[in-house]
């Protein structure tokens, strides 16, 4: 603070950074005073300065662009992995810049970091400030209303001196009573020579402005503390099944660092029936999906079964987990009988859809009961037509007229080492192809309910219809799944409290004036000089237009008194020949 | 182009939009003839007071003269505050102006006629895809104009609104036009309705605070030269200022300070947008935030505007510096909405392009 003003003038201010633009200017050149102390106490006022502020929110929005060129880790891991292929020499060097995690990178979060520092050491002493201001008196009526902006003098005659005095004691009563009732604290500076009364409004506007950053640092603190209890996992359940919320049962598990994996609560649920409707074909948006429902069977451990179901945009709640509908697709149901006839694999399998009719991509591995062991390579097609070259696809995704094509392998499976391996994809590399491309046998073709031999007498495998008895057509010969996601996020909730905060916060920053009012009378003989003058705390455009409608109302209200008095006269007022030209 | 039944609401629709844009495209000139008279009257006006300040000085002889033409500008500046205020009926009769505020009002009476009509013809809010994203984006940047023209004399901006009208509904028509489609299941929600009524909504008004952040920079280089001028004196013939209807616009100062009170209601719509889009995708993808590719955007725009609201509030930054952040910033609301939507690879990929 460098400029010297009055106590009361700087406890009623908004503390605001030296560089703030309503604050005057200071001399940038100031050297800082020697010593460790000196440079910390610089570099400090520095960091929280307004225009290290604005620079590190204009590099905030210049690093987050990078995230939306190049595929992210966290929301698109395969794109990633296909940047990698397509770019084999510049991935690795955008990976050294952390390009694919732009998010969490080092340079994105000193960015944000040094700005919330930045922010919480403007935030503070500010605070401390308001708290003090808000029970700090109006401040002292400045001697010159007239250098004042917003500024309007009027001349009030009266018959005699006495007359003149007890108005303007009235007149500057009557503006104490007008500005309390207009959100106004008041607060009268009279003196010998002129009565006077000093207002203020619109300590919101700054109670706003802290609020607004405050919920800022609330929503990073609930995103950054809240991760650690949050959870995210995966798995695939296929109509007739049931899954248990224990770590056995999930594909895919992503805890935060304080979620502890052994105390989720146990309950269970199982896929009664996956429903969905297609857009007839011929029509606009022919084969387009629409309207998924999971129905579910829920259960907690220990209680009764109740039906739940799993829409887009409705996910289920269950224990204070969420559970959502990512995905779904076709699990034929296969069956697989050695040379003697004897079932050694009869599972629904649940297939990869690949393109939106439904075409879908499994994989079926045999490690035991067949005199090798064998793998299976199978494309589903719900409603399969040949194309010219050939080649099947599906037209439709609905089962009109499904058919299963499998590649047969046999050798290695390459399971046996102990090594994780996806169940949907096959490790062919130490494996022989019977059937398909590349060999001279053409790849087994099934439709629901046929049964094809696997190569070399090995054995059969069956197609199973699974529709149940008497059904028309193929409507339920394959069964379907869906593939859920059941997230526990503890501090969305807070996100979401803080971030409203912040949204009223800004609101009241944004739009409630901070602005100062004075309303002063002098005698002078016969007449009484008043004054109305107003200063802007921060942008206030309406501020001359405020002081004018306080001026027209005052004088209109005096005009009503002054019958009411017992003297009968009214005063007569004109505008004063000094009055500046207000607009 | 809809290739159903020849009058089908959706054609009927269509029609309607090109209508609309033709008569854009009208107002569009009547706008334009506007400024240039303007300029034409502000001349007329410059020499017959030069005229007089120059028989002034051959009285006053040699008397200082080098302030006259600042003393001009101030006129100029308080007459031009004082019209940008006035109420409805008390505003200068420009008669151009006036055509182009008609033929406005026209343009967007079938404007609103197409639609709705698409959305009648959907059976839904006609905001669902980017065809119908853009139809009524537009659509709320002609309302958001007229409805401030009630408070404001903005007929000056008349030309940048519908000329920018004109080229994005001309764009979205010949480009985006989309077929009815049902909606997809991630969009049947109530979030659909709010979410990205609001975020148009702000992007409507962000484009009036760009149009009178660009002419803020326009009348402050004209004002930097006059002030040149005037002390490089003597020299009284023809300084080049720029544009001639600048002169009938108010201040730098004043479009600031309105551009700024547009950005930041802009800037309010444009946070609840992203809140109440994070609402929605905690609802859809099982997560409030993501990094998305168009949560990135959105992210980069309200970061941009809140830089724009400090920067005004920061010694150095305030006019013009202030001003292309502001630009800045609608340019990344424009490039979010066309090369995000149509090459960018995200979640939000409901632009029914292909």
């Amino acid at each position: 603070m460098s400029r010297p003003r009055s106590d009361s003038e700087t406890a009623a201010d908004p503390l605001r950074p030296a560089d703030h633009a309503d604050g005057e200017a200071s001399d940038d050149i100031t050297q800082p005073a020697l010593g460790v102390v000196g440079w910390l106490r610089w570099g400090w006022r520095q960091l929280t300065s307004m225009r290290t502020a604005l620079v590190l929110l204009l590099l905030l929005a210049i690093a987050a662009v990078p995230g939306s060129l190049v595929p992210q880790r966290s929301a698109d891991p395969n794109g990633v992995r296909q940047y990698f292929v397509d770019n084999p020499d510049l991935a690795p060097v955008l990976d050294k810049l952390s390009l694919f995690d732009v998010y969490t990178s080092p340079w994105f979060s000193a960015i944000y970091i040094l700005l919330f520092i930045s922010l919480v050491g403007c935030v503070i002493p500010r605070t401390k400030h308001h708290f003090k201001a808000m029970r700090a008196k109006p401040p002292r009526t400045p001697a010159r209303l007239s250098r004042l902006d917003a500024h309007r003098a009027e001349i009030l005659e009266y018959s005699d001196d006495a007359d003149a005095a007890a108005a303007a004691a009235a007149a500057v009563d009557a503006a104490q009573q007008q500005l309390r009732s207009s959100g106004y604290r008041v607060e009268r500076y009279d003196s010998a020579r002129a009565l006077s009364v000093s207002a203020e409004r619109g300590y919101l506007r700054e109670t706003g402005n802290l609020v607004f950053h405050g919920a800022l640092v609330g929503v990073l603190l609930a995103v950054g503390i809240g991760g650690g209890f949050t959870y995210t996992g995966q798995t695939v359940i296929i109509e007739g099944r049931t899954w248990v919320n224990t770590m056995l049962d999930y594909t895919s598990f992503n805890p935060g660092r304080f979620v502890d994996e052994d105390a989720l609560t146990p309950y269970a649920l199982t896929l009664d029936r996956f429903d969905v409707t297609y857009q007839p074909s011929g029509s606009q948006g022919s084969g387009m999906a629409g309207d998924f429902v999971a129905n579910l069977t829920t259960q907690y451990a220990g209680e009764k079964t109740a039906k739940g179901e799993v829409r887009v945009n409705h996910p289920l709640d269950m224990a204070g987990d969420r559970v959502y509908l990512m995905g779904n697709g076709y699990a034929p149901t296969l069956t697989i009988r050695d040379a003697d006839g004897d079932v050694v694999f009869s599972e629904a399998v649940p297939f990869l859809p690949q393109d939106t009719n439904m075409t879908s991509l499994g994989v079926i591995k045999v490690p035991d009961g067949l005199s090798d062991q064998v793998g299976l390579v199978g494309f589903f097609y719900p409603t399969q037509v040949k194309l010219d070259s050939g080649a099947y696809t599906s037209s439709y995704p609905a089962l009109i007229n499904p058919v299963v094509t499998l590649d047969v392998y046999v050798g290695d499976l390459g399971i046996d080492g102990g090594v994780p391996k996806s169940v949907y994809t096959l490790d062919t590399s130490d494996m022989d192809k019977l059937t398909g491309v590349g060999t001279d046998v053409t790849s087994l073709e099934l439709a629901p309910g046929e049964t094809a031999d696997l190569p070399g007498g090995r054995g059969t495998v069956t197609f199973e219809n699974e529709a149940p008895a008497g059904a028309q057509g193929y409507d339920g010969s394959v069964k379907r799944y869906v593939s859920l996601s059941i997230h526990r996020d503890a501090a969305a909730a807070w996100v979401l409290v803080f971030a409203v905060l912040a949204l009223a916060g800004l609101l009241a920053a944004l739009f409630v004036p901070r602005r100062r009012m004075w309303v002063k009378a002098v005698v002078q003989g016969h007449t009484v000089h008043l004054e109305y003058a107003g200063l802007a705390r921060g942008e206030d455009p309406t501020l001359a237009a405020a002081v004018d409608q306080f001026a027209v109302k005052h004088l209109a209200s005096l005009a009503a008194a002054a019958p009411a008095a017992g003297d009968g006269r009214a005063a007569a007022s004109h505008p004063s020949e000094t009055t500046p030209d207000v607009d | 182009m809809p290739d159903a039944t020849p009058f089908s609401l959706d054609s009927v629709s269509v029609l309607l939009v090109w209508t609309a844009i033709a008569i854009y495209a009208l107002a569009f000139i009547a706008y334009t003839v506007d400024l240039s008279r303007r300029g034409a009257v502000a001349a007329d006006a410059k020499d017959a007071a030069a005229k007089v300040a120059r028989e002034r000085e051959l009285v006053a002889v040699g008397g200082s003269s080098g302030g006259s033409s600042v003393d001009a500008l101030r006129a100029q500046e308080t007459a031009s505050e004082a019209a940008l205020n006035a109420p409805v009926g008390r505003r200068e009769r420009l008669v151009w102006a006036r055509i182009g505020t008609a033929l406005t009002v026209l343009g967007f009476l079938f404007h609103v006629g197409g639609d709705v009509t698409r959305g009648i013809a959907a059976g839904r809010v006609p905001w669902s895809n980017m065809y119908e994203f853009a139809l009524t984006g537009t659509m709320l940047i002609v309302a958001v104009y007229l409805g401030v023209l009630f408070r404001y004399d903005l007929r000056f901006l008349g030309t940048f609104i519908t000329g920018l009208v004109v080229v994005l509904l001309g764009g979205t028509a010949i480009w985006f036009y989309t077929d009815i489609v049902p909606l997809m299941d991630p969009l049947k929600s109530v979030w659909l309705v709010i979410h990205v009524f609001v975020a148009s909504l702000s992007t409507a008004i962000f484009a009036l605070a760009f149009g009178l952040s660009v002419l803020q920079l326009m009348q402050a280089r004209r004002e930097r030269k006059v002030a040149a001028a005037a002390t490089v004196e003597a020299s009284a013939t023809a300084v080049k200022t720029g544009p001639g209807f600048l002169r009938t616009l108010p201040s730098a100062d004043a479009l600031e300070s309105l551009a700024y009170r547009f950005a930041i209601i802009g800037f309010i719509f444009w946070t609840f947008t992203l809140i109440a889009g994070s609402i929605w995708a905690n609802d859809a993808w099982g997560r409030y935030w993501g990094f998305d590719t168009k949560e990135v955007w959105t992210f980069v725009i309200w970061v941009l505007y809140a830089g724009y609201i400090h920067a005004r509030a920061t010694r150095g930054w305030r006019g013009s510096r202030s001003a292309w952040l502001s630009i800045i910033g609608f340019t990344a609301v424009l490039f979010n909405f066309t090369i995000v939507n149509m090459f960018f690879k995200g979640l939000h990929a409901y632009s029914g392009l292909n």
